[in-house]
């Protein structure tokens, strides 16, 4: 991980909404070809940030920077082709079908004279193939589940092409089965197609299993990142959400497992950093 | 399942995939339909009237062929009639298509949100205060246009928050204004004057003349192919401005060419027929539902609003009524009552 390259960075970006700065002095280099999860506590500019490395929010101070260039130098198609984001809440419009919906995210590729390439009809069925969306194609999307339809929204998002997703609480609104569907699936697209991911997420524990590169925002800022192994203690979870909790190995997959201890009499194991086994008997 | 194309378009390549457009089948065949409407009521509109004229004798009578009556019914009075009508509901049709799909929303069209009113007043004022020509009208509609929806966006788009229905509750709010101003101008003037100001008000095709007729015309066959071009970027807001702007489309660019061509071709409308209600409100909709939906339909929303029209005018001049009622009070009928249904809908 050490030298690992980059094509999307923040250098020094301070965002804001008119004259509420919600963060300052933010630094980050989007590791290629990994998976980085961003957490932190509600309002701590996670969705912010995501928005400033996608162009969809001009930082008042710094720079972001996009294969090698001033983000905000590119035109708008050109920053479509090289990035994706897929927002939190999506509003789709009524009775539209899945292959129209995937379709959309053709737009930077195509013009008034080119309106459906072959490179188009390729793209769009290669997405709804890795998506597992293709045998959806003609249904409305309207009448789908909530794991479906999430999954075709990152069919959307594919079909652009771009090797660089950032996804804004893709499991949000999903119930457990689906939320893991879409996380493996996003560890597919890394690891089968090699596109980089950056997500923001609010479980700690699915962030500790999914991310290569975690990174903890907290009141705007970075506090912490790196590998989740050798960043995630009891220490860092208190001191960034107020809460008491003990992280141990999780027994199956090995990766951090944050048990929150709120309610559970304390002081119950030697706490902070080990994978030691909390029995709960004092 | 080809993945190639949809069930609801097909696309057409050219040799070498250096070209290619998305045609969809079902809006062609609506598309279609409407037009070939549109030569029975276009047929009506040059026969009947005082003078009846056959069928057989309209096409050289407009050429200047045939009884010296006739031709000149047909030149000066009933052609400028039906190309008024066809070019008005056409520009209300694009318009309203435009700033529904701008606002996301069935209210957001011109008649609703105040455009229309706004249009009028600057008329009225060109009318009773000004005794202006029916080029200043225009003119004068076009401005009273821009202003009330420049105000009308600024006031709905504060802080950024791009809602729909706030766009829809300003406008009315400013229609209902200036509606009370246009009552004042009317009821402040000489009562000639304001009679005329009151039919125009309502909505005519009576006594049109080319020189109402033809800037409407231009305005629909210029603008007609950038409304297309920006169809295809409000299809993409459908989305929401951060998916459309990620997906690559420059959103303030889409907006500001759909303002401006939406309230060039309802103010151009309004100086030629003056503020005709429910075209604008109910073409673009009815358009939708029969095509099967995917985005704004400019050419069937421009034939159906051009069919409404003319239909409207050919029903007040044809039914047995004692006086001849405006076509613009035959469409605030009929919209009063799709705009009920329409609300209802939306309740479930």
């Amino acid at each position: 991980m050490t030298t690992a390259s980059t094509r999307l960075e923040a250098r020094d970006v301070t965002l804001g909404y008119e004259q509420r700065v919600v963060a300052e002095g933010l630094t980050l280099a989007v590791p290629d070809g990994r998976v980085t999860v961003i957490v932190g506590p509600n309002a701590c500019g996670k969705s912010t940030l995501l928005r400033a490395l996608a162009r969809l929010l001009a930082p008042s101070a710094g720079t972001v920077v996009l294969d090698g260039g001033d983000v905000r130098g590119y035109r708008t198609k050109e920053v479509a082709r090289r990035l994706a984001l897929l927002p939190q809440a999506v509003e789709v419009p009524d009775g539209i079908s899945v292959l129209d919906l995937v379709a959309r995210g053709r737009f930077a590729h195509q013009r008034m004279l080119r309106q459906w390439s072959r490179d188009d009809a390729t793209a769009v069925r290669a997405a709804m193939a890795a998506t597992g969306v293709d045998e959806l194609a003609d249904r409305g999307v309207g009448e789908l589940s909530g794991g479906q339809r999430q999954r075709v929204l990152l069919a959307m998002v594919l079909a652009q092409q771009s090797g660089l997703l950032l996804l804004d609480e893709p499991t949000t609104f999903l119930d457990l089965a689906h939320q893991y569907e879409v996380l493996e699936l996003c560890r597919r697209l890394n690891r089968e197609r090699g596109d980089t991911i950056v997500a923001v997420l609010h479980d700690l524990n699915q962030a500790a299993r999914y991310a290569d590169h975690l990174v903890v925002m907290s009141a705007g800022r970075i506090v912490a990142e790196g590998p989740p192994a050798e960043l995630l203690d009891a220490e860092l979870v208190e001191r960034v959400f107020g809460l008491p909790v003990q992280v141990i190995a999780d027994p199956v997959t090995g990766s951090p497992l944050v048990i929150p201890l709120p309610g559970l009499d304390a002081g119950a194991g030697p706490g902070a950093g080990a994978a030691a086994h909390a029995g709960g008997a004092p | 399942m080809s993945g190639a194309t949809s069930r609801s378009w097909r696309a057409w390549r050219s040799p070498g995939d250096a070209l290619s457009w998305r045609w969809r089948p079902r809006a062609l065949v609506v598309a279609l339909v409407i037009a070939a409407l549109l030569v029975p009521l276009g047929a009506v509109v040059l026969t009947t009237g005082t003078l009846r004229i056959e069928l057989g004798d309209v096409l050289p009578a407009l050429f200047g062929q045939g009884e010296t009556a006739d031709v000149r019914v047909l030149q000066l009075i009933r052609a400028p009639r039906l190309v008024a009508g066809l070019a008005v509901g056409a520009a209300l049709g694009i318009s309203g298509a435009l700033f529904q799909s701008l606002s996301r929303n069935p209210l957001g069209s011109p008649d609703i949100v105040g455009f229309l009113t706004g249009a009028a007043s600057g008329a009225i004022v060109a009318i009773l205060v000004l005794g202006a020509p029916p080029l200043g009208i225009a003119a004068a509609a076009v401005i009273g246009g821009v202003v009330t929806s420049a105000l009308v966006y600024v006031l709905a788009f504060r802080r950024g928050a791009t809602g729909g229905y706030r766009l829809v509750l300003v406008g009315i709010g400013a229609g209902a204004l200036l509606g009370a101003l246009n009552d004042l101008l009317m009821t402040r003037s000489a009562a000639e004057n304001a009679i005329v100001a009151q039919l125009w008000l309502t909505g005519t095709l009576n006594a049109r003349t080319w020189a109402h007729a033809l800037p409407v015309l231009i305005a629909v066959l210029v603008l007609l192919v950038p409304a297309v071009a920006l169809a295809r970027g409000l299809s993409a807001l459908e989305l929401g401005d951060d998916v459309a702007t990620q997906s690559g489309m420059r959103v303030e660019a889409v907006r500001i060419g759909t303002l401006a061509v939406g309230i060039g071709l309802a103010a151009l409308a309004v100086a030629a027929a003056g503020p005709v209600s429910f075209v604008a409100l109910a073409a673009p909709q009815i358009v939708k539902r029969l095509s099967g939906g995917g985005g704004p339909s400019i050419v069937g929303s421009a034939l159906l609003g051009s069919a409404l029209l003319v239909g409207a005018d050919v029903l007040s001049t044809t039914l047995p009524l004692p006086v001849a009622v405006p076509v613009g009070l035959m469409t605030g009928l009929l919209g009063g009552i799709y705009l009920i249904w329409l609300l209802g809908r939306g309740r479930r």
